[in-house]
């Protein structure tokens, strides 16, 4: 096996792990410390597809201001930790379910793959940053949503502090 | 590599995101498994653009990555909110727009 082949199959063994005991975990902050460890897989994946950019983005964005914002708001919410660890009620019903649509993307995934298109090496992808960059302010191309993504990432911070300003005079 | 690898991981960690909000009762463990299942769609997103050699797989990350950041903020303000009136955060409890 060449030595991408390792990194990959290294990578997702360990994203794999860290997203079980992610979901497993009984402490909050351990589930969020574990996400940190399946988003950086995630990033070393990005690498071995030669998305560089987007390992780049995983890092910045998921790593660097989501999960701080998830760790902020677990030190905020700490008094209601120690009753996270209970399951719902419905577990079994929920394994269920997991489990039927994890047999159905698995089957299409394989029907199609393998019986669709051959089972076909990835080549090396393009990975120019420059043509990402050019689409995404090209008014031919993506330029539109890009604005209207920065506009809805506005709203989010406006409502977000909207939501979370503490009112005087109600609640506690 | 074949996308089948890349396919079958994407599937895997999708279904672990599933569990995860199924399963747990902390609010912010779904918001977590929630990302976990943003991050298998886009792993499952640039695999295929990297299959197909066509920009606009990458370009959708882009796009999902910006809605999970918008997501993200927004519902942690609305946890914030519900934990500063009721003073806990299980889901179970959170039924107060129930007809």
């Amino acid at each position: 096996m060449s030595a991408l082949q390792w990194v990959f199959i290294i990578a997702s063994l360990i994203t794999v792990g860290a997203a079980v005991m992610m979901v497993a975990s009984h402490r909050m902050m351990h589930a969020a410390l574990w996400l940190a460890v399946a988003l950086l897989g995630v990033a070393v994946i990005f690498v071995t597809l030669e998305a560089s950019f987007f390992a780049v983005v995983q890092l910045l964005v998921y790593i660097g201001a989501i999960l701080i914002l998830i760790v902020f708001a677990i030190m905020l919410t700490q008094r209601s930790t120690e009753a996270g660890s209970r399951l719902n009620s419905l577990a079994w019903g929920a394994a269920g379910v997991a489990g039927v649509i994890w047999t159905a993307l698995t089957y299409v995934f394989i029907r199609w793959v393998v019986s669709g298109t051959p089972m076909q090496e990835l080549g090396a992808s393009f990975d120019d940053v420059v043509l990402l960059g050019k689409a995404l302010v090209d008014a031919e191309g993506f330029a539109v949503p890009f604005e209207v993504a920065s506009v809805l990432l506005l709203a989010a911070l406006i409502g977000a502090v909207y939501i979370a300003f503490e009112r005087k005079g109600e609640g506690s | 590599m074949p996308l089948m690898y890349y396919l079958g991981l994407s599937a895997f960690m999708f279904t672990i995101g599933i569990l995860g909000v199924l399963l747990r009762r902390n609010p912010l463990v779904v918001f977590m498994a929630l990302e976990l299942m943003f991050n298998a769609a886009n792993l499952a997103f640039v695999a295929f653009a990297a299959f197909h050699k066509v920009l606009d797989g990458e370009i959708f990350v882009f796009f999902v990555i910006t809605t999970a950041a918008a997501e993200v903020a927004i519902g942690l303000a609305l946890i914030i909110a519900i934990f500063r009136t009721k003073h806990s955060v299980d889901i179970d409890q959170m039924s107060e727009l129930k007809g």
